[in-house]
């Protein structure tokens, strides 16, 4: 599928029910309703934001990526693709894209992994600054819904680009965001929404520095007829149509 | 790569045959030498592995791919854990490329799929259901521990463009794949059920499974 970008999308920003700032680093977890949307904005360039979704109603339903993937033929999203559940459920829907690639393989990184490329750092010394890493964050916020290790699936890594050679050797695309990027995602399901801004786990970097992003969200209304999302492909439709008939 | 293994069936500690669509699950301890061999040629082995002493630890399609920074597994790759360790090492491999993102076949995924009247076909995932009810070694387990597995002998090529597909398999009779446990494992094992793709060349057939103690 071409990329599909959105240099100029239209946003009314009056119709912003909330914003959120999402500290480099840090995470952040909440109940987005069935029609509800939120745009993510990188607020420094080379943003990454981790993200898992559940069902808010039946946790045991969750983000599948392999279910993702192989239904829209890809390996990565932007504007068009949607988050499969594992029940055959679209959770999700990328409705506009400024980005071009948001990596769906490669997880999140750990502590060890964080120490060893950035250092030592703890709040002891370092306050609110601490170098935070993906996988404890997303288990501090699933664990306040009764969630845990067992839940921990693969994340989407919004704004982060892994580009794969013909031999499956993956190597990391710096600066595939830029300062005031966005991804709008509307919510087709209630979604409990967990995320982290660690930097992704393949990030060259070596200072700890990641990049703010801003959730904004808004009535973006559940996916009508002819939606971008809907019509990408007969997979996508018949997702749909799985999803209308949990809320009948 | 393409490494040949000098083990001996006659000399197995287990050697089992699991038919197309049935699961299949065991323990393997550490040391031991765990083979998947390919009876028929072209047969997805969708393959899930947890420590045995603590399931809540278990084989990470997004750690194996992201600290080896590769997609594809064959001889040399390791399959890391949820914690980032060694769970297994790929030791012979005569088929050249097994896939990690592909996941297993469900009822629910082939409505979106294929069809949504496919959804009372057999699938991989009924089947890992199937196993966690009946098995010993899946005390406690559930729908919860089923996450990305790993498809032995299937072909999922990924372009540098992002587009992925179910190619031909490239898996052939008599071809496997053989793995040393550098803990003690339990293995579960859906034979791929799937008649909606060539990832089982529309026709699935029964697989081998042999052990070795270390040696």
């Amino acid at each position: 599928m071409a990329l599909t970008f959105d240099a100029n999308i239209d946003f009314d920003t009056n119709k912003v029910l909330w914003d959120e700032v999402i500290p480099g680093g840090n995470h952040w977890s909440g109940l987005m309703r069935r029609g509800t949307a939120l745009r993510l904005t990188d607020l420094s360039g080379s943003a990454n934001l981790s993200a898992l979704f559940y069902n808010a109603e039946d946790k045991l339903e969750r983000y599948n990526m392999p279910d993702t993937l192989k239904a829209q033929h890809t390996a990565f999203l932007t504007k068009s693709h949607v988050c499969y559940s594992d029940m055959g459920r679209v959770m999700a829907s990328i409705i506009s894209d400024s980005v071009g690639w948001h990596d769906t393989i490669c997880g999140v990184t750990d502590a060890t992994m964080i120490q060893a490329q950035y250092g030592e750092s703890s709040y002891q010394t370092h306050r609110n600054n601490l170098f935070r890493n993906g996988k404890d964050s997303l288990l501090i916020e699933l664990a306040k819904h009764g969630l845990g290790k067992r839940d921990l699936t693969p994340t989407v890594n919004f704004f982060s680009k892994i580009m794969p050679d013909d031999a499956g050797n993956l190597s990391f695309v710096p600066n595939n965001s830029k300062l005031g990027n966005t991804v709008d995602i509307r919510f087709d399901m209630n979604v409990l929404l967990v995320v982290s801004a660690a930097p992704h786990p393949l990030d060259t970097k070596t200072v700890y520095a990641p990049s703010a992003v801003k959730l904004s969200a808004w009535h973006a209304g559940i996916a009508d007829a002819d939606d971008v999302c809907r019509m990408s492909c007969p997979q996508n439709s018949r997702g749909f149509v799985n999803t209308e008939r949990y809320y009948l | 790569m393409i490494v040949e293994s000098m083990l001996n069936p006659a000399s197995a500690v287990l050697d089992q045959v699991c038919d197309a669509g049935d699961p299949w699950m065991a323990e393997v301890k550490k040391g031991q030498i765990f083979r998947i061999l390919d009876l028929e040629g072209n047969q997805a082995v969708d393959t899930l592995f947890y420590s045995a002493s603590n399931p809540e630890e278990r084989y990470s399609a997004v750690d194996t791919i992201a600290r080896q920074r590769q997609l594809y597994l064959t001889t040399g790759s390791v399959l890391y854990s949820s914690e980032g360790n060694t769970m297994l090492t790929i030791v012979a491999d005569t088929c050249g490329r097994h896939d990690t993102l592909g996941g297993a076949c469900s009822a629910e995924s082939n409505t979106t799929r294929y069809d949504l009247a496919k959804r009372p076909m057999h699938s991989c995932r009924d089947s890992f259901m199937h196993a966690l009810n009946h098995c010993e070694c899946a005390a406690n387990m559930s729908k919860r521990d089923i996450t990305a597995n790993i498809n032995f002998f299937m072909n999922v090529p990924v372009t540098a463009d992002g587009t992925l597909s179910f190619a031909d398999g490239i898996s052939g009779a008599g071809k496997y794949v053989e793995m040393r446990a550098e803990m003690d494992v339990i293995v579960l094992i859906s034979n791929c059920p799937q008649l909606n793709n060539p990832c089982n060349a529309y026709n699935p057939t029964p697989v081998r499974l042999l052990v070795w103690n270390n040696s």
